[in-house]
C-alpha cells in the first residue's frame, strides 16, 4: 500500500504544480497578461500581486480545509464530520458581520480608529471562529465527550448564526457583502495573507502528523485508544485545537467554503487505504488542489465577473463523490 | 377592449374627480376610491418620493430603512422590507402601502383589504415615472409631478455643468460592495456618471451590479475611485491595488454613510447624488 501513498501524493503534487501555472494565466484579460509581464508593469503586478497570491492562497486554504475535515472526520469518528462542526463557521460569519456593520458606519479613514476596523474583516472572523469554538468547548466542558462536543457545536452554531441574521437585518447593505463571504471568495489573499496561512499549515500538519496515531486509536473506540495507552483527555484538546485553528485561519482569509472539507478525505480514501498519517496529509493536498481547480474556474468561466468559489468547490466535490458512489452502488 | 379603453380614460382624467387608477409594476392595475390620506410606505426611495411631493403629512408609517427627509424618523417603523410587521401596518389603518416589488408583505395586506402599490424604481427613467405614478394616486395634478422631475433633472444637468474641463470623460470605477461589487453602466449610479460626462471602467454588457475579479480594475486602470461606505475598500484595499494611479494619488472617494444612501438610492434625492460625484470629480481631478 505504501506506493500508492507516494503515488497519489506526488500526482497531487504536481497537479498543484500545474494548476499554479494556470493560475497565473487565468484571470480578467488572460494570458496576454503572462506574455506581456516583462515589459508591462501593470502586467506584472496583476500576475505577481494578485494572480499567484490567490491562486496559492486557494491551495493553502483547501490544504486547511481538507486537512480539518480529515481531522474532524477521526475524531468524531463519523464520515459526515466537517470542520464547521464547533461552531466556527457561525462564529465567523457574526465577526464578519459586525466588522462591516462598523465599517459602514464609519465614515471614511479618519474614523478607523475603532478597534474593529482595525482588526479588519479577516481579524473579526478569525477571532470570532476561535471564540464559537471555545464557547462550545466551554459547553461540552471540555473535549472528553464527543456526542456533548457535538450537541455544543450545533448549539453554538445556531445560536450564533441567527446572531448573524440580526445584525444583517439591521444593516441590510451588507447583505451583499455577506454574501460574499458565505460563498467563499480569493480575492482578498494577498502574499502577506498567504504566507500567514502557510505558517500556520505547517504547524498544523505537523503536530496532526505526531497525533496521528491517536486518530488510528480512536478509530478502534475510545476504550480500545485508551487501553492502548494513549493520554486521550489532552491529546483529544490538542486535535481539537488543530481543527480549530486551521478552519479559522481558512475560514477568516477566504470566507465559508463549502464542501473541501468534507469530501477532501473521501475523495482520498477509495484511492488509498492506510492509516491516518497519510490521510491527513493527503487529504490536505487533495483540499488544496480541489480548491485551487474550484478557483480557476470561478475565475475563468464568466470573466471578467468572478463566481463565488463555494458554489463550485460544492459542484466539483459534490459531483465527483456522486458519480462515485453511483459506481459503486451499481457494482454491488 | 371596453374596460381597456375606459381605463385608459380614466387614467387621462385621473387628476380630476375620477378615481385614481395606475398600473404597478407588478402590472397590476390599482384604482383607488379617493385620494389617499394614510399611507404606509415600505422602501426609503418611495417615502422620499411621496415627501418631494411635499406629501409628507399623508405618511403614517414607514420601513426602518426610511430615514430621509429628516421628518420621516419620527414616524412609527413597520419593520424592513424583508420582514414587514403586518399587524403594526394595519394597526396604522393605511389606505395605501406603498412597497417593493420584492416585498412579501404585498399579497397578505391585500388579503386584509389593504390598497397595496408596488413601485421599484431602478433607473433615471424609473425615477420619473414612479414620481408620476404616486402624483397620480395621491391625487396631485399632473404638473405638480412634472415640475418636481424637472427641477430634479435641472439639478443634475446644473452638477455636470459645474465640472471643469479637466474632469470631463474622466474614466471612474464605482465600488457598491466589498466582493468588489461595482456599479456598471447599466446602474443607476452608472446613469448619473453618464449624465456628469464620466466614463465607467465597468461596461453596460457586464450587468448594472457586477461581481468582478479584482484585476480587472487593474487593468483598467481608472481615474478615479469611487466607494460606498458599504464597501471595506477604505479599510482594507485588495491585494495589488496600491500601485494603482488612482490609489497611488489618493484619487478615492469614500462617500459616508448619509451619503451613500443618496448616492445608491434611484429617488428623487438624485440631483444631490449627482453633485456630491461633481464634487469627488473636481476635488480630485487636478
Amino acid at each position: 500500500m505504501k506506493p500508492r501513498v507516494w503515488l497519489l501524493g506526488c500526482a497531487l503534487l504536481v497537479a498543484g504544480c500545474v494548476l499554479l501555472a494556470l493560475g497565473a494565466a487565468i484571470g480578467s484579460t488572460g494570458l496576454d497578461s503572462l506574455t506581456a509581464m516583462r515589459s508591462d508593469p501593470v502586467a506584472w503586478q496583476i500576475v505577481w500581486d494578485i494572480r499567484l497570491p490567490r491562486t496559492a492562497g486557494a491551495w493553502v486554504c483547501g490544504a486547511l480545509l481538507g486537512l480539518a475535515g480529515a481531522v474532524a472526520q477521526g475524531l468524531f469518528r463519523n464520515p459526515l464530520a466537517d470542520p464547521y462542526l464547533l461552531g466556527s463557521a457561525s462564529g465567523a460569519s457574526l465577526g464578519t458581520a459586525l466588522a462591516l456593520l462598523v465599517a459602514g458606519r464609519s465614515a471614511s479613514r479618519a474614523m478607523s480608529t475603532d478597534w474593529l476596523v482595525q482588526l479588519g474583516v479577516t481579524g473579526a472572523a478569525f477571532v470570532g471562529a476561535v471564540l464559537a469554538v471555545l464557547l462550545t468547548l466551554m459547553l461540552a466542558r471540555g473535549a472528553q465527550h464527543t456526542l456533548r462536543l457535538l450537541l455544543g457545536g450545533v448549539i453554538v452554531g445556531v445560536v450564533l448564526g441567527a446572531a448573524k441574521d440580526l445584525v444583517t437585518l439591521a444593516a441590510p447593505h451588507i447583505l451583499e457583502a455577506m454574501q460574499g463571504f458565505t460563498l467563499g471568495s480569493t480575492a482578498f489573499l494577498g502574499w502577506q495573507a498567504v504566507s500567514l496561512m502557510a505558517g500556520l499549515l505547517a504547524l498544523c500538519l505537523l503536530v496532526s502528523r505526531l497525533l496521528a496515531p491517536v486518530l488510528d486509536g480512536l478509530a478502534l473506540g475510545e476504550s480500545t485508544a485508551a487501553s492502548l495507552g494513549l493520554a486521550l483527555p489532552a491529546l483529544r484538546a490538542a486535535l481539537v485545537a488543530v481543527l480549530a485553528l486551521c478552519t479559522a485561519t481558512a475560514v477568516a482569509h477566504a470566507g465559508l467554503i463549502a464542501f473541501v472539507g468534507l469530501a477532501a478525505p473521501h475523495l482520498v480514501r477509495p484511492l488509498v487505504r492506510s492509516t491516518h498519517a497519510a490521510l491527513l496529509m493527503l487529504s490536505a493536498g487533495m483540499g488544496g488542489v480541489l480548491l485551487m481547480a474550484s478557483d480557476l474556474l470561478a475565475r475563468g468561466l464568466f470573466a471578467p465577473q468572478e463566481l463565488p468559489v463555494g458554489v463550485l468547490t460544492a459542484l466539483i466535490g459534490g459531483g465527483y463523490l456522486l458519480w462515485l458512489m453511483h459506481r459503486r452502488g451499481g457494482r454491488r | 377592449m371596453v374596460s381597456a379603453a375606459l381605463l385608459f380614460a380614466a387614467q387621462a382624467v385621473a387628476a380630476a374627480d375620477a378615481p385614481p387608477t395606475i398600473t404597478d409594476s407588478r402590472g397590476r392595475v390599482v384604482t383607488l376610491q379617493k385620494a389617499p390620506q394614510r399611507i404606509v410606505s415600505l422602501l426609503p426611495s418611495l417615502t422620499e418620493s411621496v415627501c418631494a411631493l411635499e406629501q409628507c403629512q399623508r405618511l403614517v408609517g414607514v420601513d426602518r430603512y426610511s430615514n430621509a427627509p429628516a421628518s420621516v424618523r419620527a414616524l412609527p417603523q413597520v419593520g424592513g422590507g424583508l420582514d414587514p410587521n403586518i399587524e403594526a401596518i394595519v394597526a396604522l389603518k393605511p389606505d395605501l402601502v406603498l412597497l417593493a416589488v420584492s416585498s412579501r408583505a404585498g399579497a397578505r395586506l391585500e388579503a386584509l383589504g389593504i390598497p397595496v402599490v408596488a413601485l421599484e424604481p431602478k433607473t433615471h427613467a424609473d425615477v420619473r415615472r414612479v414620481l408620476g405614478q404616486i402624483g397620480v394616486l395621491l391625487g396631485l395634478p399632473p404638473a405638480a409631478a412634472d415640475r418636481l422631475w424637472r427641477e430634479i433633472d435641472a439639478g443634475v444637468q446644473a452638477a455636470a455643468q459645474s465640472l471643469p474641463q479637466r474632469a470631463i470623460g474622466a474614466r471612474v470605477y464605482f465600488e457598491v460592495s466589498r466582493g468588489p461589487y461595482a456599479a456598471g453602466e447599466a446602474s443607476f449610479i452608472g446613469e448619473t456618471l453618464i449624465r456628469l460626462g464620466a466614463r465607467n471602467v465597468v461596461p453596460a454588457a457586464l450587468g448594472p451590479f457586477p461581481r468582478l475579479n479584482p484585476e480587472f480594475v487593474v487593468r483598467a486602470d481608472p481615474d478615479v475611485i469611487m466607494v460606498g461606505n458599504r464597501s471595506m475598500q477604505a479599510m482594507a484595499a485588495y491585494p495589488g491595488w496600491q500601485a494603482m494611479r488612482a490609489m497611488k494619488a489618493d484619487r478615492v472617494c469614500v462617500f459616508g454613510p448619509e451619503q451613500s444612501d443618496v448616492v445608491v438610492r434611484p429617488g428623487p434625492r438624485m440631483a444631490e447624488a449627482a453633485r456630491a460625484m461633481a464634487q469627488c470629480l473636481s476635488d480630485k481631478i487636478r
